[in-house]
């Protein structure tokens, strides 16, 4: 648990080192290699954000489809945002809800919140253990089965094949 | 090169056009929560568009400028979601078209649980 938290760590500040630096010389990479080697040791030692990630095949193919499925939500959401604004009558229908999900480790449900704020109408308020209060510009229905049917699944699905 | 430039061109320009929408809802939106959900939404887009129109017109710069994006996407989100719940927490009120504020019943449940039931 502990080598994976580190090597991923060091995986992720390496890719950030090289995307900043842009290069491939060999005293670059010894830097950021010893940097990256040393911010994990001290930082990641006991960091939990990578529990229960799935390093399969599997769930990096379901990343990318992730990926896609994110960038598909947040145009459609951009295009209902400029609907709403554009439109003489501002047709919103505003309300919080709750609703549930089953995801358990933090970081999946820090990434289920996020992609929810980014999607069409709705807006994280607030997460108390497995309830998350969202506030919907259109509340088509206040029951927490419905709402969950309808806000959640959809990145669920997803997130629940890449995380435990 | 040229027409990538001018495709890049328009790219940052449908950006602009996002972001430009996301003000005119900052103006329009009725109280503060759909306010936020305008503004982080078309700013996200905008901001997406405009690096990708940049990458075209920059080819060099595209690792910066994807570094910027990645940026974007994770903290845009986390701001506009604390913003709501520290709103909410100010008991800042919802516009008078709110249908429904589970939220709201939630928390005074809580409370009542925690200082006991008065009758």
């Amino acid at each position: 648990m502990k080598l994976k938290a580190f090597l991923l760590s060091f995986i992720i500040l390496m890719l950030i080192w090289l995307l900043l630096t842009g290069t491939f010389d060999l005293p670059m990479l010894l830097t950021g290699a010893i940097s990256a080697a040393i911010i994990s040791l001290i930082l990641c030692s006991r960091c939990t954000i990578f529990k229960g990630l799935k390093l399969t095949p599997a769930a990096f193919f379901y990343t990318i489809v992730y990926l896609f499925v994110f960038l598909y939500e947040l145009i459609r959401s951009n295009l209902d945002v400029a609907r709403r604004v554009l439109s003489p009558s501002l047709p919103i229908n505003p309300g919080i809800v709750d609703v549930k999900t089953r995801l358990k480790s933090p970081m999946a449900r820090m990434i289920l919140t996020n992609s929810i704020t980014l999607t069409p109408g709705t807006l994280t308020v607030d997460i108390e253990d497995d309830t998350l209060f969202i506030h919907w510009i259109d509340v088509s229905s206040e029951d927490r089965e419905e709402a969950t049917k309808k806000i959640v699944n959809r990145f669920e699905n997803i997130i629940s094949k890449i995380y435990d | 090169m040229e027409t990538l430039q001018t495709i890049g061109a328009f790219v940052v320009l449908a950006g602009s056009i996002f972001i430009f929408l996301g003000a005119l809802g900052l103006v329009r939106m009725p109280d503060v929560y759909n306010r936020i959900q305008a503004g982080t939404k078309a700013s996200t887009l905008g901001t997406l568009l405009t690096l990708v129109g940049l990458i075209m017109i920059m080819p060099a710069w595209w690792n910066k400028f994807l570094l910027l994006a990645i940026f974007v996407i994770i903290t845009n989100p986390v701001s506009s979601h604390v913003l709501a719940r520290a709103s909410h927490a100010a008991k800042i009120r919802l516009s008078k078209k709110t249908v429904t504020d589970h939220y709201e019943t939630y928390k005074k449940e809580k409370e009542e649980k925690a200082h006991g039931v008065k009758s």
